[in-house]
């Protein structure tokens, strides 16, 4: 009886701690790999489920991973009051941050067909978008054309200028997230254009797998945090 | 293929020294075939039109890089005549039955300058794994030293006055369909099967007769 409740009792903590670790004498905030809200193989034909799954579960993790422990040494590093190692650590928190800020938002710009993925934005957004393009796919043309130029790693994004009240396309390099490109950026969709997103299905031809993913890609997301950033 | 010697002003999409099976099991058939057949070929098809009819038609490769390297806001024919340079330079550092321990005076070297094999192996694996995004890791020669560095993109060590020995290409159409995200694996694979010490050790000397 008492053994059961001890480890009911270590249970719950442990299911407390696995979504917001607490650790260092501040109490630094560590990541979990996001679930996704559907199967890996529920994306196919556009992705397959062999790519999403390695795309999840090694690469996101491992962003995870890395993060936190960049974030760990960082912790230490500033109760030491040690400068240097504080700076030194910036790109592994950016790449890592930035990977997994990055990831966790193309898992949701993504949907089954059956859910939604592939249909065009309607209400603000949609229309928003045939004013700045001209059409919705002005705009696919124009991403997909950024996205295939891409030299190396990074990303292709629609985004919101808060400030300007403009949608804009760009890219960012390897895992930078839209906002180093300007502070106010904000993500609307964006699309992983590293090989690893690609490369086991299309090899090296990027211009295929930029035409089907807008085939799963979750415009209601899209609108939603269009519409709620507009207000 | 010495530092200096580049290549060729035909821009030619030069076969692997090996048949694209050789590497096997290390680096699949099916690598080669994507990775020289559509990528490397690519890069020489897309950087002959890009040239065709400017200043630039006819120079030879390293030429090109040099003078659209830019200090590093690179001009436009710099992706692809540097990524054709760094293919051929990578194709010819690999043999079948390649890899380990080198002998003699680069053996020498690596002792001299990195206290052992193991330490320049674990620093080359080091720069390797943390080259972020897409880009290469070198072996190069410098200053009469050698050194290991690692390069974004389509940059190589003649950019940056250095000649180069060994690479290893970290983009991941370089490894994904041998080793998926496995990036150390691959690059152990590498070190430990594929590199040939002899076409590191000639250029070594091409290089330290270039220098003197």
């Amino acid at each position: 009886m008492a053994i059961r409740s001890v480890a009911s009792r270590r249970t719950l903590s442990s299911l407390k701690e696995s979504s917001s670790k607490l650790l260092g004498l501040r109490g630094i905030q560590t990541f979990t790999l996001p679930d996704l809200p559907y199967d890996y193989s529920a994306l196919e034909p556009a992705i397959s489920g062999e790519i999403m799954q390695i795309h999840h579960q090694k690469h996101h993790q491992t962003y995870v991973t890395n993060y936190n422990n960049a974030l760990e040494q960082l912790d230490q590093a500033v109760n030491k009051g040690d400068a240097s190692t504080v700076v030194k650590l910036h790109s592994a928190i950016k790449f890592n941050g930035g990977g997994h800020v990055n990831h966790s938002i193309f898992w949701k710009n993504l949907a089954p067909v059956n859910q939604g993925g592939g249909e065009p934005p309607k209400g603000a957004l949609g229309g928003a978008i045939d004013t700045h393009f001209g059409s919705l796919e002005g705009l696919v043309k124009k991403m997909s054309a950024e996205g295939a130029a891409l030299q190396g790693s990074g990303w292709v994004w629609l985004g919101l200028d808060k400030e300007l009240k403009k949608l804009v396309v760009d890219t960012t390099a390897n895992q930078d997230p839209l906002v180093t490109k300007g502070g106010s950026l904000v993500p609307l969709v964006g699309i992983d254009v590293w090989e690893h997103a690609y490369y086991l299905q299309y090899k090296n031809v990027r211009p295929d797998y930029l035409k089907n993913v807008w085939k799963v890609i979750n415009w209601k997301y899209a609108s939603e945090v269009y519409e709620s950033e507009c207000k | 293929m010495a530092a200096s010697a580049a290549v060729t002003a035909n821009y030619v999409l030069k076969p692997p020294p090996y048949p694209l099976d050789a590497l096997e099991p290390h680096m699949s058939k099916q690598t080669l075939e994507f990775h020289w057949g559509k990528h490397h070929r690519a890069y020489v098809d897309n950087l002959k039109k890009q040239v065709l009819g400017s200043e630039l038609e006819g120079k030879p490769l390293e030429h090109i890089i040099q003078n659209t390297y830019n200090n590093g806001d690179l001009l436009p024919p710099f992706n692809n005549a540097a990524q054709a340079w760094n293919h051929e330079f990578f194709w010819e550092s690999m043999k079948p039955g390649g890899g380990g321990k080198p002998s003699g005076e680069l053996l020498a070297l690596l002792e001299r300058d990195f206290t052992s094999y193991e330490k320049f192996y674990d620093e080359f694996n080091a720069a390797a794994a943390t080259q972020f995004g897409a880009g290469w890791a070198w072996l190069a020669y410098a200053d009469n030293k050698l050194k290991v560095v690692k390069t974004p993109n389509a940059v190589n060590p003649l950019v940056l006055g250095s000649f180069p020995l060994l690479t290893i290409d970290v983009w991941e159409h370089a490894y994904y369909l041998d080793f998926q995200n496995r990036r150390p694996d691959y690059i152990k694979t590498f070190m430990n099967n594929l590199v040939s010490c002899e076409a590191v050790s000639s250029r070594l000397e091409a290089a330290k007769a270039a220098s003197s």
